[in-house]
């Protein structure tokens, strides 16, 4: 036992912690927006999986790793068109198209990344973000390193769940924004255009949905294997359930999520007699506890997944 | 050009074959108040959603100040200057009272100054004396209050024709007169209104012009001073309206419905009904007179099982039900209630006319066989109701939502005095009904009291009370003042019950 509780241990599991928890933030950020604007977003998956794909393309053509980013997040914008032409304009039910994407993508990824990296798929060595450390601060203990050693995409991670508070929160988009997510009706009679404003959040959330995936490949494995967002997705959507369509409480909700992920990694190589299946069990284990039992009742926005029309012919 | 604030010209509109505006020409002064009357389902939230640019029309042309404009949005409405309030209100009840006013409009800067606009509004708020908190959350202001904040936008965003969607119909007769004095004091600050309503009285107190419609087209359009309620009411319905619906006199029976010393709490558990006593006998209808919020809700929610009684009991034919589930009072028991707030209450928007009429009774024959439904039933089952409400459609499979405000309180009241129950409670059921629907409606209630029905009439409209009951009991703040034989009933005397002055 002692040797999870010595501060060298206590970092780093929180330093796992938070790296784990990186590709759930950006996804349930964009689960946020997409949400609060009333598009229900289930495609998170599938945009996450885009961002790695288009940031190891990036990343493989123009040898480093701020290309990889933009190709990644273009890839995850383009995503997220789909679901705003299907779901927003032609009205197609959201969860189906979602699930069409998520499926899409998948196979997509797959079939094209063998044609771009071929044989070398696997042993790649992709160009990435590397941890470094303000001096000074880095050397705090135990919070030191986990804070500021990190690397550029972590930072990156934390401004973005300011922005989208900001941008929710204190802006006249932001209000304009809820409004649509909760009563498009009055929001169009209040002279705000209802698809123009879905368009934006779902596109800008297929953008960070896409940074998880590239953080994945740029700062974490450095290659894209197929299926490499293996169900982030869906974490980040209870996330956003979790930590009630608030970019801030998403955040906290995804970080509780990466420490149990990572003190479960812990726990299965401190107790190798242990079966590791019942540890794998553990992070699921308190998402669904937290979801039933700390949060109460979650109220969704209320528009929420219905497509909204003027008027019928 | 003459000087018109606003004029529309050949005004068409259609939903599939329905014509709901056809040809339609309207004037309006600047600075009046211009009455806009009609049955419903004649076309008038269809005109205004035009103008306000939530609908295009087919054909036609909108002029403001004399220029052709092109409204294709409510954002060029407000650009132009027009503002609505619409029948059924449109605000987002999670947002604030200042994050619904300052919603949508243009130049604010990156960053939302809410505090500056919550000290304006608050300003502008007061120099209308209402008395609005401009950080309440909408959803819990009551409706009235709502209707303020809906008002206050408007002007907020210095919208200088003002459209008011049937705004009376939400208030309860005594804001009626505050609610004028606004308008006034509106008109006297140079604004011009369009006002909808159904009720006669009311546009010879406020309006200026008035213009009348009937099955999308413009029947009359002339000033206040040329006509007089009963003429209005011959150009609007193409026929005589008797304003007195034809009671015989009509021997009640055994008492049915009996209340004992009930006392029950409203949602914020304070008290709201308070030792209330009463009988209601087979074949009589008993009147609830009283200001809105003085324990009407709460009495016909705890006959109809909703709430809870704190104390005391409630028995039907000497049976005590005060432990009854709602589901067996409604089903094995046969109390049947029309809430008021039938919009949230009575319907399921996104169904259609026909499913929403067999909401109670889905799961029988003969709408359903086997566990299957049978739409044959279903349909000739609404297709007989909506005929003999006169509802206005297309066709009963048309989604209940797409019908004018008024054809859904007619598909609830049809639905629920359908059935044969042997307590009716009915709470407001002539709001938002036009003049010949309120006639219709009232004599199908005493086609009821004719069966033996209890029926308990709950309204804040005492003409109408007057009009049908037999008794009236007068609620203030959850006690029973008084019971009143209609003969006995004057207008004066009610009201003095209703003000709280014993007799
Ligand atoms: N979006 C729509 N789709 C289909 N039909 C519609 C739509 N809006 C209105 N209608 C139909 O047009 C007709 C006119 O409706 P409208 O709402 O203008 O009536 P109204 O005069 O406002 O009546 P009320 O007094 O009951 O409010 C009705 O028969 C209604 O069913
Ligand atoms: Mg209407």
């Amino acid at each position: 036992m002692e040797s999870l509780l010595n501060p060298q241990a206590i970092t780093e599991i929180l330093t796992t912690s938070l790296r784990l928890s990186v590709p759930l933030v950006f996804a349930a950020l964009a689960g946020v927006l997409s949400e609060r604007s009333g598009v229900f977003n289930i495609a998170l998956e599938g945009k996450i999986l885009a961002g790695a794909f288009g940031a190891a393309v990036g990343a493989f053509f123009m040898n480093d790793p701020y290309s990889g980013l933009v190709v990644g997040m273009l890839f995850g914008m383009l995503a997220g068109s789909i679901l705003a032409v299907l779901g927003v304009t032609f009205g197609v039910n959201q969860i189906v198209t979602g699930i069409a994407i998520n499926i899409f993508v998948l196979g997509i990824t797959a079939f094209l990344s063998r044609i771009v990296f071929g044989a070398q798929a696997n042993t790649l060595r992709l160009p990435g973000f590397k941890a470094f450390d303000f001096p000074g601060l880095s050397s705090i203990p135990i919070i030191g390193p986990v804070l500021f050693g990190q690397d550029l995409m972590v930072y990156l991670m934390f401004a973005c769940v300011g922005l989208v508070y900001f941008f929710l929160y204190l802006t006249p988009w932001g209000l304009a924004v809820r409004a649509v997510g909760e009563n498009p009706a009055a929001a169009d009679s209040a002279g705000l255009s209802v698809p123009k404003l879905r368009y934006g959040c779902v596109i800008a959330a297929g953008a960070l949905a896409a940074l998880g995936g590239c953080y994945l490949v740029l700062a974490q494995v450095f290659l894209f294997s197929e299926h490499m967002s293996a169900g982030k997705g869906f974490i980040a959507l209870a996330a956003v359930i979790l930590g009630r369509w608030n970019p801030v409480g998403a955040m906290c909700a995804c970080l509780l999520f990466g420490f149990f992920d990572a003190l479960q990694l812990r726990l299965q190589f401190n107790y190798q007699e242990v079966p590791h299946q019942f540890f794998l069990m553990l992070p699921y284990l308190i998402s669904i506890l937290a979801l039933v039992g700390l949060v109460g009742k979650p109220r969704p926005p209320s528009a929420v997944g219905r497509h909204y029309r003027r008027e019928a012919k | 050009m003459t000087n018109y604030k606003l004029s529309l010209e050949n005004i068409s509109k259609s939903f599939g074959t329905l014509k709901a505006n056809d040809q339609v020409t309207l004037d309006v002064r600047p600075g009046t108040v211009h009455a806009v009357l009609g049955e419903n389902g004649a076309g008038k939230s269809t005109l205004m959603n035009i103008l306000y640019g939530l609908y295009r029309p087919d054909e036609g042309r909108i002029l403001v100040d004399g220029q052709a404009v092109a409204i294709d949005s409510p954002r060029a409405a407000l650009a132009a200057g027009i503002g609505m309030v619409h029948q059924h209100f449109m605000l987002v009840g999670q947002l604030t009272v200042t994050e619904n006013i300052v919603l949508g409009m243009k130049g604010q800067g990156l960053k939302l100054d809410l505090a500056t606009h919550v000290r304006k509004i608050s300003e502008l708020s007061q120099s209308f004396g209402f008395e609005i908190d401009p950080e309440a959350e909408v959803m819990k202001l009551p409706i009235g209050m709502q209707q303020r904040v809906e008002i206050l936008k408007l002007l907020y965003h210095n919208a200088e024709v003002l459209i008011l969607d049937e705004p009376t119909s939400v208030l309860t007769p005594n804001e009626t007169g505050p609610f004028f004095e606004l308008l006034e004091r509106l008109k006297s600050a140079g604004k011009t209104i369009i006002f909808i309503t159904h009720k006669l009285d009311e546009v010879m107190t406020i309006a200026d012009d008035v213009t009348v419609m009937q099955d999308g087209k413009v029947m009359a359009s002339l000033p206040k001073s040329d006509t007089d309620p009963a003429n209005l009411a011959r150009i609007m319905v193409g026929r005589e309206v008797l304003f007195q619906v034809k009671r015989s006199s009509h021997a009640s029976g055994p008492v049915v419905l009996r209340l004992a010393d009930v006392s029950a709490s409203n949602t914020r558990g304070l008290t709201a009904l308070d030792q209330v006593t009463l009988e209601v006998r087979a074949g009589e209808v008993f009147g609830i007179a009283g200001v809105d919020g003085n324990g009407q809700a709460e009495l016909a929610e705890t006959i109809a099982g909703l709430r809870p009684v704190d104390s005391g009991r409630i028995f039907l034919s000497d049976s005590d039900i005060t432990q009854t589930s709602i589901s067996d009072r409604a089903d094995k028991l046969g109390i049947a209630y029309v809430p008021e707030d039938r919009h949230r209450d009575g319907i399921v928007l996104d169904e259609s006319v026909a499913q929403n009429m067999i909401l109670r009774t889905y799961d029988r024959a003969p709408f359903a066989r086997f566990g299957f439904f049978n739409p044959g039933a279903i349909r000739d089952h609404a297709e007989r109701l909506t005929s003999a409400f006169n509802v206005r459609m297309q066709s009963v499979d048309q989604e209940i939502r797409f019908l004018s405000g008024g054809n859904q309180q007619k598909v609830i009241l049809a639905r629920e005095l359908e059935g044969e129950p042997k307590v009716l409670i009915v709470a407001q059921p002539t709001k938002g009904l036009d003049v010949g629907a309120i006639e219709f409606v009232q004599q199908q209630i005493l086609v009821q009291r004719d069966r033996g029905v209890a029926v308990l009439y709950i309204s804040t409209e005492l003409e109408h009370l007057l009009d049908v009951c037999d008794r009236v009991g007068v609620l203030f703040s959850g006690k029973l003042m008084d019971t009143v034989d209609s003969s006995e009933a004057t207008p004066e005397r009610v009201g003095l019950l209703m003000a709280g002055v014993a007799a």
